[in-house]
């Protein structure tokens, strides 16, 4: 019987579930973390946990269906497309929401460890961060797409902000910062939003892919420059040069598990990139620029890595390193760039996640410091030193993880395009970079410090569960590396043919009443 | 009335823009107040505004020339709304930092 209520949900309104399951947890949560009842408030950790679980499952499943290979629209309140608000779920969307499925069930097992005691609301706050992940990578309007990016920073801001205690002042300075840029990115979002509107008379994605050919000239340029004012909106989330000095600050300040979270965010900005170049505007619009700026971008992070004083601040550049590398791969546009880039999202993204994790436990077994400096270590550090090891090997590209896979796809697919010896230079010396950012903090951390220091005393089942939990992740994205890149494969091939996007969405009908109340009124006389 | 909203805009945006580069919390969230008035306005003026036109679909032929796009009016709402309660946040967080560092600086500590 649930079995067939379950089946149905997901069968007929699988896409919009990401969105709605973590809203209505979400809601339920702040209820009950409102309540004076202990014995209700017990509940809540569990509750979260459960339907963060029950996220990755619907993930799966959707990517399951997306991987039949028709892009399945969803008409939310049953409106033909271009006047309602559709949602659309494609390849590239089912990836991206199991992936934050996924890096959220490690960021919420490391919190239960006791980070969501710290202050109030902390499940709620991040059910509703997981809402509007799922709706920017589900949704398939621009104003839509809007929305969700104010409802995920909105979240993004009481998370980072979440915690008493040591480093509040670092978050609190961290924070006033974060809010202001991206403020000003969301006004900016509104103006190349409102200059789209006005040119096209439209704002959803597919009807204004569709309707820009047919715009006289003197039209045209303004979409670009709408265009390009999204894309900088989008640079500002995914951390590209001139706008990523917010990212360092933020995500150092941020507590362990929130800046595990924040993995994902900066990968929502690329999907955005990805999204609207491959689908709206079409990758010329942004070419030169993108790649070029994703060098730099990889160029600074790499400095940024070596001179790292903190472990977080290291871990931080590592996120910067990341989104300058899936730019690049982004600006190429070609579909084996596209390919690779998926590819090494998936990696890259979960690897980021652990190494936030690591750091904070690193921290801890060294008396609260991350300072890059021999200090007493605490406790055992086999099991730490091991995971370091590779997560090390799985960030800076070494073969066998699949953070090399990635990256030898991306240098395969750079090699057919006239920017070749660039990106071969720019991500192989990035790389190298980061190996020794990455062998000096290990070997000062673990090598020259003195053992039998005193570890602040906050150990927990929940933590190396989580980073269990993590690891096996990445070290299962290099055994799955066959089948993963069949699918980021299909996926970039996918993409590519936007046509079939478009049809998809536009030809979408909405389903049929299960009882038409107006023909029952009509056909007993009651009304006209 | 297309002449007194573009010089709206371009003041309302002006003002906003030079407030938000004096890195002063407080001047910087009046500054993203009166950008996001100056949006709203923007958003409001994409959707070519009609003086003395319903937004109402009504008789036969319904173009833009007879009535007014509501859409925009939707659209800037939702705009207000979010605007509104990210300023609210926003406050918050800098009075907090205020409390915390005693400077209104937004790097929590004056320039030397």
């Amino acid at each position: 019987m649930i079995g067939a209520i379950v089946g149905h949900v997901v069968a007929h309104h699988g896409p919009v579930l990401p969105v709605v399951l973590p809203l209505v947890t979400g809601a339920l949560l702040l209820l009950l973390e409102s309540t004076r009842s202990a014995a209700l408030q017990r509940w809540v950790p569990w509750l979260s946990a459960a339907a963060t679980l029950k996220l990755a499952v619907v993930a799966v499943l959707l990517m399951v269906r997306a991987d039949g290979g028709a892009v399945q629209p969803y008409l939310v309140g049953n409106w033909p497309a271009p006047f309602g608000i559709a949602l659309a779920l494609d390849r590239l969307s089912a990836l991206m929401v199991l992936l934050t499925a996924l890096v959220a069930c490690g960021a919420l097992a490391y919190a239960l460890g006791g980070t969501d005691r710290r202050g109030l609301h902390f499940h709620s706050l991040f059910q509703f961060q997981l809402m509007g992940l799922g709706g920017a990578f589900l949704t398939a309007d621009l104003f839509n797409l809007f929305v969700f990016f104010e409802v995920l920073l909105a979240a993004s801001y009481g998370l980072l902000l979440h915690g008493r205690g040591a480093g509040q002042r670092q978050r609190l300075q961290a924070s006033v910062h974060y809010v202001i840029f991206n403020l000003a990115g969301s006004a900016l979002f509104l103006v190349a939003l409102g200059l789209l509107y006005g040119m096209t008379g439209t704002l959803n994605m597919v009807d204004v892919a569709a309707k820009l050919p047919a715009l006289p000239a003197g039209d045209q340029r303004l979409v670009q420059a709408a265009a390009l004012l999204l894309l900088t909106v989008f640079a500002v989330k995914a951390a590209l040069l001139p706008l990523y000095f917010w990212l360092p600050d933020t995500y150092a300040a941020a507590s362990a598990p929130v800046g595990a979270l924040f993995a994902i965010m900066t990968k929502v900005g690329v999907y955005a990139i990805v999204r609207v170049t491959t689908l709206v505007f079409g990758a010329g619009v942004a070419a030169p620029w993108l790649t070029t700026l994703a060098l730099a971008t990889l160029a600074l992070a790499a400095i940024g890595a070596l001179a790292a004083t903190h472990l977080r601040g290291l871990v931080a550049y590592l996120v910067v390193a990341s989104a300058g590398t899936l730019l690049l791969a982004a600006g190429l546009g070609t579909e084996g760039a596209l390919a690779a880039a998926l590819f090494y999202l998936v990696n890259s993204t979960l690897v980021a996640a652990l190494w936030f994790l690591l750091a904070d436990r690193v921290a801890a077994a060294r008396g609260g410091s991350d300072l890059l400096q021999p200090r007493p270590f605490g406790g055992a550090w086999g099991a730490l030193g091991a995971t370091f090891f590779v997560a090390a090997v799985a960030v800076a590209g070494v073969p066998p993880l699949a953070g090399f896979m990635g990256k030898a796809l991306l240098l395969q697919a750079a090699g057919a395009t006239p920017l070749a010896m660039w990106v071969v230079g720019g991500v192989l010396a990035s790389s190298l970079a980061v190996m020794v950012a990455l062998a000096r903090a290990g070997s000062t951390i673990f090598w020259k410090s003195p053992h039998g220091g005193a570890a602040v005393a906050d150990g927990s089942r929940a933590h190396p569960l989580a980073i269990g939990a993590l690891a096996t992740g990445v070290l299962g994205s290099a055994l799955a590396a066959g089948p993963l890149s069949a699918y980021t494969g299909a996926a970039a091939q996918q993409l590519l043919q936007r046509q079939d996007y478009i049809d998809a969405v536009l030809g979408a009908t909405p389903a049929p009443p299960a009882w038409d109340l107006r023909r029952e009124m009509r056909e007993r006389g009651d009304a006209k | 009335m297309l002449l007194l909203l573009t010089l709206a805009i371009g003041t309302l945006t002006a003002c906003g823009i030079w407030l938000l580069l004096r890195a002063r919390s407080f001047d910087a969230i009046l500054g993203l107040t009166l950008l996001s008035y100056a949006v709203n306005l923007f958003i409001f003026a994409a959707g070519r505004p009609r003086v003395d036109a319903e937004p109402i679909l009504s008789g036969g032929s319904a173009t833009l020339v007879t009535m007014a796009d509501p859409l925009p009016q939707a659209l800037v709402l939702t705009a207000i709304v979010i605007a509104f309660s990210m300023t609210a946040l926003l406050l918050a967080i800098a009075l907090r930092a205020n409390a915390a560092s005693g400077s209104d600086h937004v790097d929590s500590k004056e320039p030397r």
